[in-house]
């Protein structure tokens, strides 16, 4: 047997099974699981020694191949207590292959589309000068806390530095920064993380903010969202009124 | 050529983007709904025969002039070839997405067996996948869909104008409730913008 491909060509281990399928002339409904965990297992082989990066997607397959192969040796137990008697033990695998395969046939047909730019071309502007100009299409997305840590590290670090030095006269506690916070919100509805700062950015009022809004988070009486990743963090109260 | 015949061609061309009948309505607000379609086919008809190197084309839920496709190779040479295509991957994952939106990651790399972190972001880089929303389990994990964009690149009127997918046949010894999850007879979801 040659092996004169490029392997490469796979997009992963379903569609290399795929291709010893197609390859060997098998009916998928009824694959020879010994002969094709066989080649497969060769192919892994040829993978290894060309130093592919042998992702563990394709050693999970291989032990599926195995797992099956055993279990097709075996008598089938009688009473099985996870019902699976008188399945193939085949038919899982061959599930996940058709689909995969009906995904690889949609996704040809995709590419072959009039694609836009490459067979369909619009007046002048560029797709991309479009894109721009769109409006994005973006939603809230709820935030948790780990993006709130993160908003809290950049407004921490843009902090100027030579207040720590200041001395503090204004006495701040947490259920006060908790009530403004609340009073605010239902004044104004919406407010981003910064408009709650304000203008006196010094640490202590930084953290009091974010302990404060943290607090209310987990007691569910606000929500934070903000729009797609990276974007700027609102927050609401939880119920209206 | 009709006077308002005239005012729809004059607005799709000057139109950056695929023209809706919303828009068309909106801006023709004497017109009824019902005229506006049939200028729509009038037009959309009068470029056909015309057989001229413009097509009036229904795509991501508007109208657009779009170059005939067989004139691509001289398009081509004018904008000097910069036609960047999506690798297999991407193609692959796009598939997914498109037809089983909204969906998850993790039913991405189900489905096609590898992790599809790499190809999803080129996809979301490229604006043919955008984020929808987090789904409510453990983890909150992000939810995809395709973008109009999407529909706009490859040509499509709306989702569901792409073919159904090949259909399953049924498994011997399989009770079929596997498969009514699956995508038997099933025809891509509504665009949901």
């Amino acid at each position: 047997m040659s092996y004169e491909i490029k392997l490469d060509i796979f997009e992963g281990p379903l569609d290399l099974l795929l291709y010893l399928i197609r390859k060997n002339e098998i009916d998928i409904y009824n694959i020879p699981i010994a002969l094709i965990t066989e080649q497969y297992l060769e192919y892994l082989d040829i993978m290894r020694s060309l130093n592919l990066d042998l992702a563990g997607e394709y050693l999970v397959l291989a032990a599926t191949l195995i797992h099956i192969k055993s279990r097709l040796l075996l008598p089938p137990v009688e009473g099985d207590e996870e019902g699976e008697e008188g399945e193939d033990p085949r038919n899982e695998l061959v599930r996940q292959l058709l689909e995969y395969q009906a995904f690889k046939e949609a996704a040809l047909n995709l590419e072959g589309r009039p694609l836009l730019d490459r067979d369909v071309f619009t007046r002048g502007a560029r797709a991309e000068e479009l894109a721009a100009q769109e409006p994005e299409e973006e939603v809230m997305i709820e935030v948790g806390v780990f993006e709130l840590v993160q908003a809290f590290r950049v407004i921490v670090s843009n902090l100027d530095h030579s207040e720590d030095m200041a001395i503090d006269t204004e006495k701040m506690s947490l259920t006060d920064r908790i009530n403004e916070i609340m009073e605010r919100l239902s004044e104004k509805k919406e407010l981003t993380f910064t408009e709650l700062l304000g203008e006196r950015n010094d640490r202590k009022r930084v953290v009091y903010t974010f302990l404060a809004i943290l607090e209310l988070m987990k007691l569910r009486m606000i929500r934070a969202y903000q729009l797609g990743p990276f974007g700027v963090i609102r927050l609401f109260l939880a119920v209206e009124g | 050529m009709k006077e308002k015949a005239a005012i729809l061609e004059a607005l799709i061309f000057a139109s950056e983007v695929p023209l809706t009948r919303d828009r068309i309505a909106e801006i023709l607000s004497d017109t009824e709904k019902k005229e506006i379609e049939t200028l729509l086919e009038e037009l959309t008809h009068q470029y056909e025969i015309r057989g001229g190197g413009i097509c009036l084309t229904e795509v991501a839920g508007g109208y657009q002039f779009r170059t005939r496709q067989d004139l691509a190779p001289w398009i081509r040479k004018l904008k000097a070839a910069r036609s960047a295509m999506l690798s297999p991957a991407a193609l692959e994952t796009l598939a997914v997405v498109a037809y089983r939106q909204p969906l998850v990651k993790a039913e991405i790399d189900r489905i096609r067996g590898v992790d599809a972190s790499g190809a999803l972001k080129g996809l979301l880089d490229k604006k043919l996948v955008r984020i929808v929303g987090r789904k409510d389990v453990p983890g909150k994990p992000i939810i995809y869909g395709t973008t109009k964009k999407f529909l706009e690149v490859f040509n499509l009127k709306d989702l569901s104008e792409l073919p159904t997918l090949r259909e399953l046949k049924d498994l011997q010894g399989n009770d079929g409730e596997q498969q009514d999850q699956g995508y038997e007879g099933r025809t891509p979801a509504e665009d949901p913008l």
